[in-house]
């Protein structure tokens, strides 16, 4: 057969991919859960020729580091608020960009200029710009710091001043932040996506929608909403995973020690963890990556579960 | 209820730099629709036929003129509420909903006193959907029905809430040859039935023909010719009518009329009386050829088809301004095999039209 003739160019052709994938993903995936299973698994000792016995050693002391749970909770946090809320917004951005037509070119670029920024330099600027206005050091040697512009506004319009990311501040104050940051971050892409969608909707569904009477509030939830469905669900399902890999957008803001000073760690998350242990502990580094992916695999099963019965494709 | 369109008029402006020129899609269109009849607006692709329609549905706004149903102006008001039916060129069912939920979904935006309760909806749903007999398919989706089903649906939706007009854009047009006989039949009889005043748009001149009490003649914008089906084609006012109504289409020939006689060539083959002498267009309906041995027009003869009942004698004519004309005689004159045909013309069949504006000439 033709076929099986020209299978070996095939397989040919594609080698270097395969190799790549071999080596750089497919090999650390399988030594991730090797090291996982070893107890107490250390990249130096093994190097030294220790030998480890196999269990679950590593998930257990995961699970018992309070640190981890804490990591967990942040993520886990940041997700729930901050999926849902960018996406409404970007629908809503979405819908209203699609609507005007004057302009609409430049505030697409605009809305889009986000996504092609570092996120870390972003994260810089905005911890700037939430910074306290006030004193760092009381007494003699007091040290104006920059203040924020968020705060400015805030006293502008006769409110207090809140302590949002420095010394001292609160923890729903840093989430907050935080909250603000992921979602401004995440709106570009979803924005994109949505209103590529929303161009790719038949202009007719909304004449006939017209001629049959429909009021406005009614063609957004009875149409647009669900022949935006397959894009939604990408969104949201894109955004899950991202929320349980956040990471960058900490350190912008709060830097390594992921917290506000004096109280490093607070907003630490899974892959902060898996970070932090990866120097020393790789044995436990690798289980909580599996933790993370078994985490990441549930909730996207979960999605498409959820976003098979409900979108329209 | 009858519709009185006055003087109505759409004008796109050219955008841009390149593309300046505006478009005067419908010009000074007048036309009073009947109570409870179906007209047919037949014309060539982009005469502006669907403009007129959309501008009754109130999907896009006249520049011009007014529109009434009945005796209310309803010029200004929107198509959200106007409560006219309108089927699209390409159906524009929602692909995410059954066919039920389609169907369903204009009585479900009904607000107000005309609000229905639940299993009345439901009822009104299945009564539309056995009208055009698709009642069998309400859990399918538009997607997973053929194309004449999904055109039944879309009829049914644009039926369920009982509009006064029913506006349908060239619903046949994705059809087969088959499908659009028979739909265009059920049309007829949806609309007999339920007396519901219709506008059929269609660039089918057969299919409006067959189905309509009036149709409308279009070109360019501009109304051409308004009447019963039968008369326009007995008696259509120019030359484009002529040549857009009746399949095979009208033979046009060079002519010229002198001394009360219609000359094509140099054979006088028709008494014009009362016609001044001066160079005319002919046109000569298919069946309007009488096979004479000794008639006045001679024809060279290409070959003959017969098509059961009828048959098409396809022949030419130096004159005649496209190669080939066809004549249709009763397939009981037997064409005698040979270089050349030769007829006696038809009275009543045959229209001369000015050479400048291609008006009729009456005689
Ligand atoms: N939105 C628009 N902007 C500018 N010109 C338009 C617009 N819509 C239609 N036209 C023009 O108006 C004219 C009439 O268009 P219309 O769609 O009414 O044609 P139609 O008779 O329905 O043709 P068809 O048989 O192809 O559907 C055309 O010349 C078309 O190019
Ligand atoms: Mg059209």
């Amino acid at each position: 057969m033709v076929e099986s003739k020209h299978k070996w160019k095939a397989w040919l052709y594609l080698s270097p991919a395969i190799i790549l994938l071999l080596v750089f993903t497919v090999w650390p995936i399988i030594n991730t859960v090797r090291m996982a299973f070893l107890e107490n698994y250390n990249s130096m000792g093994a190097v030294g020729g220790k030998i480890y016995a196999f269990g679950i050693g590593n998930f257990k002391q995961v699970l018992d580091y309070k640190l981890f749970l804490n990591c967990l909770g942040n993520t886990m946090l940041l997700t729930v608020l901050t999926v849902p809320l960018s996406t409404i917004l970007a629908l809503l951005i979405a819908v209203c960009l699609n609507a005007i037509k004057p302009l609409q070119r430049i505030l697409q670029t605009i809305f889009f200029l986000p996504y092609v920024t570092n996120s870390i330099a972003i994260g810089m600027v905005f911890a700037a710009m939430f910074n306290m206005v006030g004193s760092a050091f009381g007494g003699e040697n007091e040290i104006v710091v920059t203040a924020g512009i968020i705060n400015n506004v805030i006293e502008f319009f006769g409110g207090e001043a809140v302590n949002w990311i420095n010394a001292g501040s609160t923890y729903a104050a840093n989430i907050t932040v935080m909250v603000v940051y992921i979602v401004w971050n995440a709106l570009p892409f979803k924005i994109l996506i949505l209103l590529g969608g929303l161009q790719s909707i038949n202009k007719q569904y909304y004449d006939a929608a017209r001629v049959d009477g429909t009021r406005r509030s009614r063609v957004f939830t009875k149409i647009t909403v669900p022949l935006l469905s397959p894009m939604l669900a990408y969104v949201v399902i894109t955004g899950f995973i991202g929320g349980f890999k956040e990471y960058s957008s900490i350190v912008g803001i709060f830097g390594e020690h992921m917290g506000p000073a004096g109280d490093a760690k607070r907003l630490n998350t899974m892959v902060g963890f898996i970070y932090d242990s990866l120097s020393t502990q790789q044995g436990r580094a690798s289980a909580a990556a599996l933790i993370l992916f078994g985490i990441i695999f549930v909730v996207t099963m979960i999605n498409l579960y959820v976003s098979k019965k409900k979108t329209h494709y | 209820m009858k519709i009185l369109l006055q003087n109505l008029t759409k004008i796109f402006p050219g955008r841009g730099k390149k593309n300046t020129q505006e478009v005067i899609a419908v010009n000074d269109f007048t036309f009073e629709i009947p109570d409870g009849k179906l007209v047919g607006l037949l014309g060539p692709s982009g005469c502006g036929k669907s403009t007129t329609l959309y501008m009754i549905s109130g999907l896009q706004k006249p520049s011009g003129g007014k529109i009434f149903f009945g005796e209310d102006d309803v010029t200004e008001l929107s198509a959200e509420n106007r409560g006219v039916g309108l089927v699209f060129q390409n159906y524009a069912l929602y692909p995410h909903m059954t066919v039920k939920q389609n169907i369903l979904f204009p009585l479900q935006n009904l607000r107000g006193e005309d609000k229905l309760p639940k299993d009345k909806m439901i009822e009104r749903a299945y009564y539309a959907a056995k009208l055009v007999q698709i009642d069998d398919l309400m859990d399918r989706k538009p997607s997973e029905l053929s194309g004449g089903q999904q055109q039944r649906v879309a009829i049914a939706r644009a039926l369920v809430k009982m509009p006064k007009v029913l506006l349908l854009d060239e619903p046949l047009s994705n059809l087969d040859a088959r499908l659009r006989l028979q739909t265009r039949e059920e049309i007829r009889r949806i609309q007999k039935d339920t007396g519901i005043t219709t506008i059929f748009v269609t660039h089918d001149q057969e299919e409006a023909m067959s189905i309509s009490d009036l149709i409308v003649v279009m070109k360019l914008g501009v109304v051409q010719q308004i009447g019963k089906p039968q008369d326009v084609y007995d008696d259509p006012t120019n030359l484009f009518v002529a040549k857009f109504l009746g399949t095979p289409p009208i033979n046009v020939f060079t002519g010229k009329v002198s001394g009360g006689k219609l000359f094509i060539g140099d054979a006088p083959v028709l008494d014009v009386p009362g016609v001044e002498d001066r160079e005319v267009t002919v046109g000569i309906r298919p069946e309007g050829f009488v096979l004479d041995e000794n008639g006045p027009l001679v024809c060279g003869l290409n070959s003959v088809e017969v098509m059961g009942r009828d048959v098409s004698v396809v022949c030419r004519h130096e004159n005649a301004v496209s190669p080939v004309i066809r004549a249709i005689i009763d397939a009981d004159n037997k064409v005698a095999a040979g270089e050349t045909v030769r007829y006696t013309l038809k009275p009543h069949k045959v229209f001369l039209f000015s050479k400048e504006d291609e008006n009729r000439i009456r005689f």
